[in-house]
C-alpha cells in the first residue's frame, strides 16, 4: 500500500479551546460526578500500554479487574514478530502484569464474537472490493460493545484501555472524544466509531500522556512490569504472519482476473481482485512498464468482473467522497460544516467540507487526497474533537468519476 | 476470605510443616551408602511404611513420585507399554470419560503416538461407571485390553465410583485396573489391598501435605515401563533422588488423613450439606452436580442455568469467595466441562458450573459468606448471559 501524505501530516496539535474539564481518571469518573472509586475492567492485551493504563487506573484509586480477550479459537503458543495480542504468551504476559499491579485477572473468550463481527466482516469487505479497518470494527463491536456490555452487566462502571485519546466531560454532562495530548501517539481515529454512551463508560488513562513511548516503557519498568521491553504490535492481529493476501486467498480462494489500464487494455493478470487495495503499487507484477515509464497504482477494484484497474499516481487524486454508517460522538452535526478529516490510522489531517444528505455523509476535500478506498473509515474532527466517523462508500476522482463500492 | 477450593489444594497441616522443615535442615541422599544417606533412607522408608499403613498397602507397593500427574502417567503409559510388550494384541485402553486430564491426556497421547485404541466407558448422569459397562467393554475382546483406568472419585462433581466392583470385573479377565484416588484419599475409606486395584494414584498437597510429592500404589506383580529413566530408585520404575523432606511430610499428612478421615468426613459433610441447602435456597433452579448421596463429603458442585461460570467466579472473587468452575481451562479460557458433557449435560449448562470444595480449615462463616453472595452473583451473571 502506498503511503500518501496529507497537508498537515503529523503537525502539532491545535491548542485546546475552552473545554470544561479534561477527563483523567482520578478527578472525573465517567459515570457520575461523585468521587467514588469506580469498578473498572481493564482490557489487557499483554502489551505495555494497556498494562500501564491498568496500573494508572489502580493508582487513581479505582477498583480494577484485568481481563484479557481471547480472540482466536486456536491461539498460537508464542508471538511471532510484532503482530497481534492473541497468543497464549500474550495472555500470560497480561496475567503477569495484572499480578504485579495486584489486580484480579481473567481471560474472556470472545473468539466467536470476534470471528463473526470482525474477521468475517473483514473477509466479506475485501470480497466486495472494499478495504476495511478491522481495528475500528473491533473497538466498535468487541471492546466497547461485547466487552463493555458484559462488564456493565457484571457491575463494572467502565472499560479501561491503553488507547491514546482523551474523553472530555462537559459541564452539561455530555462527553466529547478528543485527540491525545500528544498528536504523535494519538489513536482517536480508531475510536472514532464510539458513540456517547460508549464514551461514557470508556477510560483512557494514557490519553493525557505527553511523554514519549520510551517514557511509557520507563514507567512500566519503574512499576516492575516485565512487558516494558515488549515490542509494539502492528498490523492486523488475526493475520499472524502479516500476509493479508495469503490470508484472503485461503478464505476466498484464487480466481485469475485481468489487470487493465485506464483505457481498458489488459496489462497483466492477478489471482483475485480482493487481494488489492486502492493506491497499492507493489505486488502488481506487471511485466512491462507503462508508456510513460512511471509507476502504476491500483485505481479501482471490481469484484463483479474480477478486474483490477491500474494507472498513474495522479489518477488516484480524490476530490470528494460519500460515506455510510455514520456514528457520531455526541449530537450529529447539522448542515454543512468545516472539519478536518483523517482517513487512516497513522495518517494526517486534511481540511474538508462535510454535510449529511439523506443519511449519507458527503465530504469535499480542499485539496485532492490519494489512497482513499471504499471501506476505509473517515473520521471528522473539529479541532481536537472527534465529531464522528463513517465508512467510505464512493469516491470522486479529479479527472473522471471512478470507484464505486 | 472464604477459601472453598480445597480440591485444588488445601493448606498444609501444621504437623506436616513441622516434619518437612525439620528435614530441610538434614543432609542426605537416600541412595547414598554413608551415614547421612542411611539417615535419609531411614526417614524415607519409615515414611513409606506410614503411607502404606494409611492406604492399606505393603511398603513395597508405594512408589513415590512428584505428584498425582506423574503417578497417573506412570500407571497409564507404563502399564500400557509393559502389557503390550508381553502381548502385542493388547492395544485397547479402557478409560472413563470423566477422568482428570492427567489420565485423559495420557491415554489420548497413547492413542495418537503409541497406536493405542482408547475406548471410553459409558457413565450414568452422575458420571459413574457401572461394573457391567466395564464387563461389556472388556468382554468384547478380553485379550486385547492393555489396561483400564477409572478414577476413585470425580474431582469436579464428586461422584464416587464402585471401585471394588470394577476391580472384581477387571480381575476376572486379568486386566489391570488403575484408579486415580487423589480426591478420594482422606474423604472416603481407601484401602489398596481391599480394593483389588493394580495401581492407584495419591497426591500430597490435596491432603494437607506438600506440593510436588505423590505416590503410585503399585501391586507387586506389576512392573510398568518407566516414564523417567535414571538411577533406578523406586523399584526401578521411577528414577530420581527422593525429596526426603516432602516424603516425610507427605507421610505425616497421609497418616493424619487416614486416622481422622471418619471425623473429618462427618464434619465437612455436614458443612457441605449446609452450603448446598443455602445455595438451593438462594437459587431455586440450581442443579446439584454428581450423585446426591454417594459423593465426596467435601464436594459441592452446581450448575447455574444461564450463567457463565467465569462470570460467577469473578463476582464471587470480588466478594471474597474463592472457588472454581471445576473444569479445566486452556490458557485461562473457560471450556465447557468435559465431565458434564460426558454425563450428557447440555453444552450451555456445562459452561455455568461452580465447584465449592471444603477442607480442614472450612468454617460456618465460609458457608454463610456463600449463602449471602451467591444469589446476587447469579442474578448479575445471568444478566451478563453467555457471551
Amino acid at each position: 500500500m502506498t503511503e500518501n501524505a496529507y497537508p498537515g501530516d503529523h503537525g502539532s496539535p491545535a491548542p485546546y479551546p475552552g473545554r470544561a474539564m479534561t477527563q483523567t481518571p482520578p478527578q472525573t469518573p465517567p459515570q457520575s460526578t461523585s468521587a467514588r472509586p469506580l469498578r473498572v475492567l481493564a482490557a489487557m492485551s499483554g502489551g505495555v500500554d494497556s498494562a500501564v493504563a491498568a496500573a494508572r487506573a489502580v493508582e487513581a484509586g479505582h477498583d480494577v479487574t484485568g481481563v484479557h480477550l481471547a480472540l482466536s479459537a486456536n491461539p498460537q503458543s508464542f508471538r511471532t514478530g510484532a503482530r497481534g495480542c492473541c497468543t497464549i504468551e500474550d495472555s500470560r504476559d497480561a496475567r503477569r502484569a495484572a499480578d504485579v499491579i495486584g489486580i484480579p485477572f481473567y481471560v474472556w473468550d470472545l473468539a466467536e464474537r470476534f470471528r463473526e463481527d470482525v474477521v468475517d466482516d473483514f473477509v466479506a469487505e475485501y470480497e466486495a472490493g472494499r478495504t476495511p479497518n478491522p481495528c475500528l470494527r473491533c473497538n466498535e463491536k468487541i471492546k466497547f460493545a461485547a466487552l463493555l456490555d458484559k462488564a456493565l452487566a457484571l457491575g463494572f462502571d467502565a472499560v479501561c484501555t491503553g488507547h491514546y485519546a482523551t474523553v472530555v466531560l462537559n459541564e452539561d454532562g455530555s462527553r466529547e472524544l478528543h485527540r491525545a495530548s500528544d498528536m504523535a501517539k494519538d489513536q482517536s481515529y480508531v475510536l472514532g466509531v464510539l458513540d456517547e454512551r460508549q464514551l461514557a463508560h470508556a477510560m483512557f488513562p494514557l490519553g493525557d500522556t505527553l511523554t514519549t513511548k520510551d517514557e511509557i516503557r520507563a514507567e512500566a519498568e519503574r512499576r516492575g512490569l516485565a512487558v516494558a521491553k515488549k515490542p509494539d504490535s502492528h498490523d492486523i492481529c488475526f493475520i499472524a504472519d502479516g500476509d493479508t493476501q495469503g490470508f484472503l486467498a485461503s478464505r476466498l480462494g484464487a480466481a485469475e482476473g485481468d489487470i487493465v489500464d485506464e483505457a481498458g487494455t489488459k496489462v497483466g493478470t492477478h489471482q483475485g481482485a480482493y487481494g488489492f487495495t486502492i493506491g497499492q503499487r507493489k505486488g502488481l507484477r506487471i511485466g512491462h512498464p507503462a508508456a510513460d515509464g512511471k509507476p502504476r497504482y491500483v485505481l479501482d477494484i471490481s469484484p463483479v468482473n474480477n478486474t483490477v484497474t491500474v494507472g498513474p499516481a495522479e489518477a488516484l487524486d480524490v476530490t470528494a467522497l460519500t460515506a455510510i454508517r455514520p456514528r457520531w460522538c455526541g449530537a450529529a452535526p447539522e448542515g454543512p460544516g468545516r472539519y478536518t478529516a483523517q482517513l487512516r490510522a497513522h495518517g494526517g489531517e486534511t481540511p474538508v467540507s462535510a454535510a449529511m444528505e439523506d443519511g449519507e455523509l458527503t465530504v469535499t476535500f480542499d485539496e485532492p487526497v490519494r489512497g482513499v478506498a471504499p471501506g476505509q473509515a473517515i473520521v471528522l474532527y473539529d479541532g481536537t474533537r472527534v465529531v464522528g466517523s463513517a465508512t467510505i462508500a464512493t469516491t470522486t476522482r479529479r479527472a473522471a468519476p471512478a470507484a464505486t463500492a | 476470605m472464604a477459601y472453598l477450593d480445597h480440591a485444588a489444594t488445601t493448606p498444609m497441616l501444621p504437623e506436616a510443616i513441622e516434619a518437612m522443615t525439620a528435614q530441610l535442615a538434614v543432609t542426605g541422599n537416600a541412595s547414598s551408602l554413608h551415614a547421612a544417606g542411611r539417615r535419609a533412607r531411614r526417614t524415607v522408608e519409615e515414611a513409606r511404611e506410614t503411607l502404606a499403613g494409611a492406604l492399606g498397602a505393603r511398603p513395597s507397593e508405594v512408589v513415590l513420585t512428584s505428584g498425582g500427574t506423574e503417578a497417573d502417567n506412570l500407571a497409564v503409559k507404563g502399564l500400557y507399554w509393559s502389557r503390550l510388550a508381553a502381548d502385542p494384541r493388547r492395544t485397547r485402553v479402557l478409560a472413563s470419560p470423566v477422568e482428570h486430564h492427567a489420565v485423559l491426556d495420557a491415554v489420548d497421547w497413547l492413542a495418537t503416538h503409541e497406536g493405542a485404541t482408547v475406548e471410553y466407558l459409558p457413565v450414568d448422569p452422575y458420571g459413574r461407571v457401572h461394573p457391567e459397562a466395564l464387563r461389556e467393554a472388556i468382554a468384547r475382546d478380553p485379550g486385547s485390553v492393555a489396561l483400564a483406568t477409572v478414577m476413585w472419585a470425580n474431582n469436579e462433581i464428586g461422584t464416587i465410583m464402585p471401585v471394588r466392583e470394577l476391580a472384581d470385573v477387571a480381575a476376572e479377565f486379568d486386566v489391570p485396573l488403575h484408579a486415580d484416588a487423589v480426591q478420594a484419599f482422606g474423604q472416603v475409606p481407601v484401602d489398596f489391598a481391599a480394593s483389588g486395584l493394580a495401581a492407584m494414584t495419591v497426591s500430597g498437597h490435596k491432603i494437607g501435605g506438600p506440593y510436588g510429592i505423590g505416590a503410585l500404589l503399585l501391586g507387586r506383580e506389576h512392573t510398568p515401563v518407566p516414564v523417567l529413566h535414571g538411577g533406578g530408585q523406586e523399584r526401578h520404575v521411577r528414577s530420581g533422588t527422593l525429596d526426603v523432606p516432602a516424603v516425610a511430610a507427605f507421610a505425616v499428612a497421609g497418616r493424619l488423613a487416614a486416622e481422622g478421615r471418619e471425623e473429618f468426613a462427618a464434619g465437612v459433610g455436614a458443612l457441605r450439606d449446609e452450603l448446598v441447602a443455602a445455595v438451593r435456597a438462594a437459587v431455586p433452579d440450581v442443579i446439584l452436580g454428581g450423585d446426591p448421596v454417594d459423593r465426596l463429603p467435601a464436594n459441592a458442585h452446581f450448575t447455574f442455568p444461564g450463567c457463565e461460570g467465569d462470570s460467577l467466579l469473578l463476582l464471587l472473587d470480588a466478594a471474597g469467595i474463592e472457588c472454581s468452575t471445576g473444569s479445566a481451562c486452556t490458557a485461562g479460557i473457560a471450556q465447557p466441562s468435559h465431565v458434564l458433557l460426558a454425563t450428557g449435560a447440555d453444552p450451555d449448562l456445562a459452561r455455568g458450573t461452580l465447584r465449592f470444595s471444603l477442607g480442614h480449615t472450612s468454617t460456618k462463616e465460609d458457608v454463610a459468606a456463600v449463602a449471602e453472595a451467591i444469589g446476587p452473583a447469579v442474578e448479575r451473571a445471568r444478566s451478563a448471559g453467555l457471551s
